[in-house]
């Protein structure tokens, strides 16, 4: 097994990986995305060297439109240091030999999973969703002849009641990540397994929003400034989670914590999910408070 | 201070190391070259070869070195390498009435054209631990087949195309302008899927989970009266028309194992009573992969025959969107990777849900 260095593990092989035909097959299929905010784009998925499941359609998407200027930030669960954040930044960092940075501010392009960072984005960005399932619509319709029938008439319905039983049964909506989104008035989309939290900045966000889906072969987009609503109810609002504590590293209240579990006594410390954030923060010399407290159920 | 976020990348290297060691296991014993595996584990090398879509005897017996065994984990390898090349030609159709035949058998017929032949099969083997291969391997020398079998004819009819002749088996015509066959591997699936995208996926599927369908439809679940009409095993040449030359060339010849399945059908409105057939093909010796496959096959027609079609195998979305097990495998083990997020947003919520019902009996 070859691990060895960037040049001679990767001799032999284009930039980026994908061959230049695959690489514009892929770009054909993320224009038309783009021109048909939150439809579902068929592409021709390549077999990637990372197993399916683990951001082969993210990899295949940025493959396609990372160029040598651009300087990359890749993210699992908000942090740059998760193994896979750390694989896929070295497979691309042996393939292409562009800079990494973990500032969400300094990278044109950044692929994620599960995340959307605290840090506004900006025009010009390109923010690169890795996608386990598309279709929004699975879980309550299997078949994917069916759901493309759903799609192309905007029957959503389907959804609505799963939404409105949610509330009949336990008083909100139970749906807390992967939470639907209509994009743009048109299509039902399904954001990625990102936290609802999340959901409200993807709404006429400066930055190009695209997601692939390798094992599943589809690629979506939302272009920038387009309108993206979290469903609801007239008397049921869209609502983000909260938490009644701050980040016990940066003291940051608004951005999306993680519980730690500290002991086996119940000692509990929440911290900032993006790690760059909470960094940033703490440059900025904020004030942590006491870092460990106990859970309340 | 909170660090186990940190530090991925040694992580990362150093398990990679440990994978080596493990791989190569005691340094004592000396290790396997490529020429072992693939001339002492040919059938291990043809599941790779067929489900990794790529004929080549060395790289496959490369991966399974790669993979310490582990035939998908070799798959996945095989693939992602063959991903990388380019396609250069569209083959002809193979030819397997004109196949070197190592193997023939029919179940559907005592004796015809060209007999039966067995060939290497583990079909008739006492299934005893045969001891004597564990003693070291300079006793055991092999005992070679000598050419006591007689030699078999150059082309031997396809037991498909003798009842064809009389009309009781359904002919099986290319479709109109015969296009060429679609290719997973650049364009996704789409459905209803053509047979030739249908067969391409189910040759690439998981052994297992077709043995398994197939299997289902023995017990009920897609019942359709199978008779193995005929399964073929040897050498077939791989014939190409380069464009500069406008006539077909050989390049090569690969092995495979042919499985026609013959089952019944009790006709529909404009067909009479027929047999119908089901198909499978796969790389190398791989008798068990090609009869699940040729059932599975029949099963998919359910439709194209109006037959009623509620079960797990006839399900065309269901079958072929799950058969692949590199998809499978990494898409199941992706649930190792890290789902703090999502999870404290399950967490917030069961809270929040139990403090409601909390607050609810309290007021009760």
């Amino acid at each position: 097994m070859n691990h060895g260095t960037a040049a001679d593990a990767t001799a032999g092989y284009n930039f980026a990986y994908l061959d230049e035909q695959t690489k514009r097959m892929i770009r054909r299929a993320i224009l038309k995305a783009v021109a048909i905010p939150g439809y579902q784009v068929p592409f021709g998925s390549r077999e990637m060297p990372l197993p399916y499941g683990w951001g082969t359609g993210g990899i295949q998407v940025t493959a396609a439109v990372i160029g040598p200027h651009d300087v990359l930030k890749v993210i699992d669960q908000g942090s740059d240091d998760t193994t896979n954040a750390v694989n896929i930044r070295r497979f691309f960092r042996a393939t292409t030999g562009v800079a990494t940075t973990e500032r969400t501010t300094e990278a044109t392009l950044i692929q994620t999973r599960h995340r959307i960072p605290e840090t506004p984005l900006a025009e010009g960005q390109i923010l690169v969703y890795q996608v386990p399932i598309p279709e929004p619509l699975r879980w309550l319709e299997p078949s994917e002849a069916e759901t493309r029938r759903m799609h192309a008439l905007a029957e959503y319905g389907l959804m609505h009641v799963k939404l409105y039983e949610d509330i009949s049964r336990h008083g909100k909506i139970a749906t807390t990540y992967d939470y639907p989104v209509r994009v743009n008035g048109r299509y039902l989309m399904r954001p990625s397994p990102i936290p609802k939290f999340d959901n409200p900045k993807m709404d006429r966000n400066p930055a190009l929003q695209l997601f692939g889906a390798g094992r599943e072969k589809r690629i979506y987009a939302v272009p920038p400034h387009t309108p993206v609503k979290s469903l609801d109810f007239e008397d049921h609002p869209f609502e983000v989670q909260t938490w009644d504590r701050c980040c016990a590293f940066c003291g940051a209240t608004d951005s999306f914590l993680d519980e730690i579990v500290t002991d086996d006594r119940g000692g509990r410390m929440f911290v900032c999910s993006d790690t760059d954030y909470c960094r940033g923060r703490r440059e900025q010399a904020h004030a942590a408070p006491a870092p460990v407290e106990k859970a309340t159920a | 201070m909170y660090v186990a976020v940190k530090g991925g990348e040694t992580a990362i290297e150093n398990s990679w190391k440990l994978l080596a060691e493990t791989r190569r296991g005691d340094p004592a014993v000396p290790e396997l070259s490529l020429a072992q595996i693939a001339g002492q584990m040919p059938l291990a090398v043809a599941r790779v070869m067929g489900e990794g879509s790529l004929y080549d005897p060395g790289l496959a017996a490369l991966a399974i070195k790669q993979a310490s065994g582990d035939l998908v984990e070799a798959i996945f390898l095989l693939r992602a390498y063959r991903t990388t090349l380019p396609r250069i030609a569209v083959s002809l159709p193979l030819d397997t009435s004109r196949m070197a035949l190592r193997r023939r058998i029919s179940a559907t017929f005592k004796d015809l054209p060209g007999g039966q032949i067995l060939g290497p099969t583990y079909d008739y083997t006492q299934r005893l631990l045969d001891f004597s291969l564990a003693a070291d391997e300079s006793g055991a020398q092999a005992t070679r087949a000598g050419s006591a079998a007689e030699p078999v004819p150059d082309a031997m009819p396809r037991v498909a195309d003798l009842l064809g002749d009389e009309g009781l088996l359904e002919a099986e015509i290319p479709p109109a302008g015969d296009p060429e066959p679609a290719d997973l591997t650049r364009e996704p699936l789409d459905f209803p899927a053509a047979r030739a995208a249908r067969l391409q996926n189910l040759a690439r599927g998981d052994e297992g989970f077709l043995l398994a369908l197939g299997y289902s439809t023995q017990r009920g679940y897609a019942w359709n009266h199978p008779f193995s009409g005929e399964i073929r095993m040897g050498e077939a040449a791989v014939e190409i028309v380069p464009e500069e030359l406008g006539f077909a060339i050989d390049i090569g010849e690969i092995t495979v194992t042919e499985c026609q399945m013959v089952n019944q059908f009790a006709g529909a409105a404009g067909k009479p009573p027929q047999f119908t057939r089901g198909y499978g093909l796969v790389f190398g010796a791989s008798e068990r992969k090609a009869m699940a496959m040729a059932l599975v096959d029949r099963a998919l027609r359910a439709r194209e025959l109006s037959e009623s079609a509620g079960s797990p195998a006839q399900d065309e979305e269901f079958v072929l969107y799950h058969s692949d097990n590199v998809e499978a495998s990494g898409f199941v083990q992706h649930l190792k990777l890290p789902h703090y997020v999502d999870f404290q947003s399950e967490l917030e919520l069961i809270r929040k849900l139990r403090a409601a019902a909390g607050a609810k009996d309290e007021a009760a």
